[in-house]
């Protein structure tokens, strides 16, 4: 056999596979399993976009398109954004249509860091920033929030962690796995502590559209801001697409045009089929998305409720589709806990520890579920807790 | 008032607790709101959504089509009001187009409803017409799907 880990990439071997993925293939060899792990809607995708893909496979050809995205859709990404978040982006040259927000998150990395350049992490987070920005020789450094904070990211903890090195600020509101918002004036703070510095930001808003009783409002609102900001966002929470794997970028020319060039490189352009339907969900789906925002909101009302009886502390978040109840209660970490309560009551859910150091404490519940699905975890999680609570 | 009716309508055996919770108000609103509802007749009643290939294999639904001559000074409703007096008649609607009354009828076989359709409806005064439609298969009713529980497709990929 050849000497596998001498020939590959040393860095690539050093990046730890999902700690999310791990977890559930211990749940994939049980029978009776109830999951609250999934990260993605459980609605299927309104039916007008469906129908607009179909119409596209009937009647065009599915060449190859633009490398930006073709351009009715760069459009109307532009008036969305304007529309829903009063920011103002050029379809000409400042929107970038790619593979899911993850690439546009992947290409912002590669796009702006030198080695050794410092990557503010706002955790607890999504899995993939850290590993994304090792591969682009970037240096990922935790920035934790806290649940005393309602997990924003406060400006005084960004001051503490800024080094002369630090190229980019990464944060990602409404944010998974804690549900936190940041409001305008809490950007505000953060804007200030940047102010006169060339520190970067990237701002994930995939779950835009996902608040309740608030409105989202995007860092590149803020004064000052948009010329540092690279607003990336998406289609699949919003509009339930995931599998269409379709997001964008938006930010200044000079960014945009750098990170054409490795997606040109790397993938041509997003899914044309993905693309064309996508246009159709811009242009006539908001009332679809209101209706799925108010489900939700439901199924987050009564999810709070259950884990208060528990008398699991549970931060009311304003965004995402996940609650981040505290289980410090039981005395376990979060690793723990969640191997406990698959093997006792066959309820997977996602470790907090797994979205950095600081959700040790916690656990993710994602409420893209029925209502009777929920209803029966909560139940075996309050017979859980009922057993272990100290 | 039409997030309770919209709840509801999903599940009407939601408790006034259940309703508070998910809309954030207090269980007294709740019962107040609903109170108001039903004392202002927006809500008519509460029913159930009934597979009834799986309650009786041997019921029998159709949809008819009555052509009917309306009354001088009460129109459609004098007729409306005889039909929907029948035990077998679950719906009654005053259509536009094609034909005036829209029946959906259920009996334990095919005679039955021919039966009933010839005695009953064709014989009453006024009655132009029938057309008699059997229903073949149910798929969504009242926003609620006449399906088994489709397994969850989705898996936890990273």
């Amino acid at each position: 056999m050849k000497p596998y880990d001498q020939i590959l990439s040393q860095r690539t071997q050093d990046i730890q596979p999902s700690p999310i993925r791990k977890f559930f293939d211990l749940a994939e060899n049980m029978e009776d399993v109830i999951s609250l792990g999934v990260g993605e809607p459980d609605f299927r995708t309104p039916w007008a976009i469906r129908s607009a893909a179909i119409a596209t496979l009937e009647r065009q050809s599915i060449f190859y398109g633009a490398n930006s995205g073709i351009m009715p859709l760069r459009e109307e990404i532009s008036n969305f954004m304007q529309r829903r978040h009063q920011l103002t982006y050029s379809p000409e040259n400042e929107i970038l249509v790619t593979v899911g927000g993850s690439e546009a998150v992947d290409l912002t990395f590669r796009t702006l860091l030198n080695p050794g350049d410092e990557v503010l992490i706002t955790e607890p987070c999504f899995v993939c920033y850290a590993p994304l920005v090792s591969l682009a020789d970037g240096v990922p450094v935790s920035l934790p929030t806290l649940q005393k904070d309602e997990f924003r990211l406060t400006a005084e903890s960004l001051r503490k962690a800024i080094t002369p090195k630090t190229k980019l600020l990464m944060m990602s509101f409404p944010n998974n796995p804690t549900g936190a918002i940041m409001r305008r004036e809490d950007y505000i703070e953060i804007a200030k502590v940047l102010e006169g510095t060339d520190i970067m930001v990237l701002s994930d808003e995939i779950y835009s559209e996902l608040t309740y009783g608030t409105k989202h409002c995007s860092p590149a609102t803020i004064e000052g801001m948009r010329e540092r900001t690279i607003v990336v966002n998406g289609f699949s929470k919003a509009f339930a697409m995931t599998g269409w794997r379709l997001g964008w970028m938006a930010a200044p020319p000079q960014i945009i045009e750098q990170a054409r060039k490795i997606h040109q490189y790397g993938i041509m352009c997003a899914p044309m089929i993905s693309q064309r339907a996508a246009i159709e969900a811009l242009k006539s789906c908001d009332g679809e998305v209101e209706r799925m925002v108010e489900e939700y909101d439901h199924r987050r009302r009564f999810m709070l409720e259950r884990f208060q009886q528990m008398g699991l502390y549970c931060f009311p978040p304003a965004g995402a589709f996940y609650l981040f109840p505290n289980i410090s209660i039981t005395g376990m970490d979060s690793e723990t806990f969640c191997e406990q309560l698959l093997q006792e009551e066959h309820v997977a859910v996602v470790p907090g520890s797994a979205f950095g150091e600081c959700g040790k404490d916690n656990i993710r519940i994602s409420y893209a579920y029925s209502l009777k699905h929920l209803a029966e975890a909560a139940d075996r999680m309050e017979r859980f807790i009922g057993r272990h609570k100290k | 008032m039409r997030e309770l009716l919209q709840l509801l309508k999903q599940n009407a055996r939601l408790s006034n607790a259940e309703l508070a919770v998910m809309t954030g108000k207090t269980e007294a609103d709740v019962a107040a709101e609903i109170a108001e509802l039903e004392r202002t007749g927006v809500i008519r009643g509460y029913s159930v959504i009934v597979d009834e290939e799986k309650a009786d294999r041997d019921a029998v639904s159709a949809y008819i089509e009555l052509k009917v001559t309306p009354k001088p000074d009460c129109g459609f409703d004098e007729l409306a009001k005889i039909v929907m007096s029948y035990d077998e008649v679950e719906s009654v609607t005053l259509m536009s187009g094609g034909y005036d009354l829209g029946l959906t009828v259920t009996g334990y076989s095919l005679r039955d409803i021919a039966a009933f359709v010839a005695q009953r409806l064709s014989t009453l005064d006024g009655v132009l017409s029938t057309t008699t439609h059997f229903v073949l298969k149910r798929y969504k009713e009242k926003g609620i799907l006449i399906l088994d529980e489709q397994c969850d497709e989705r898996g936890v990929y990273l």
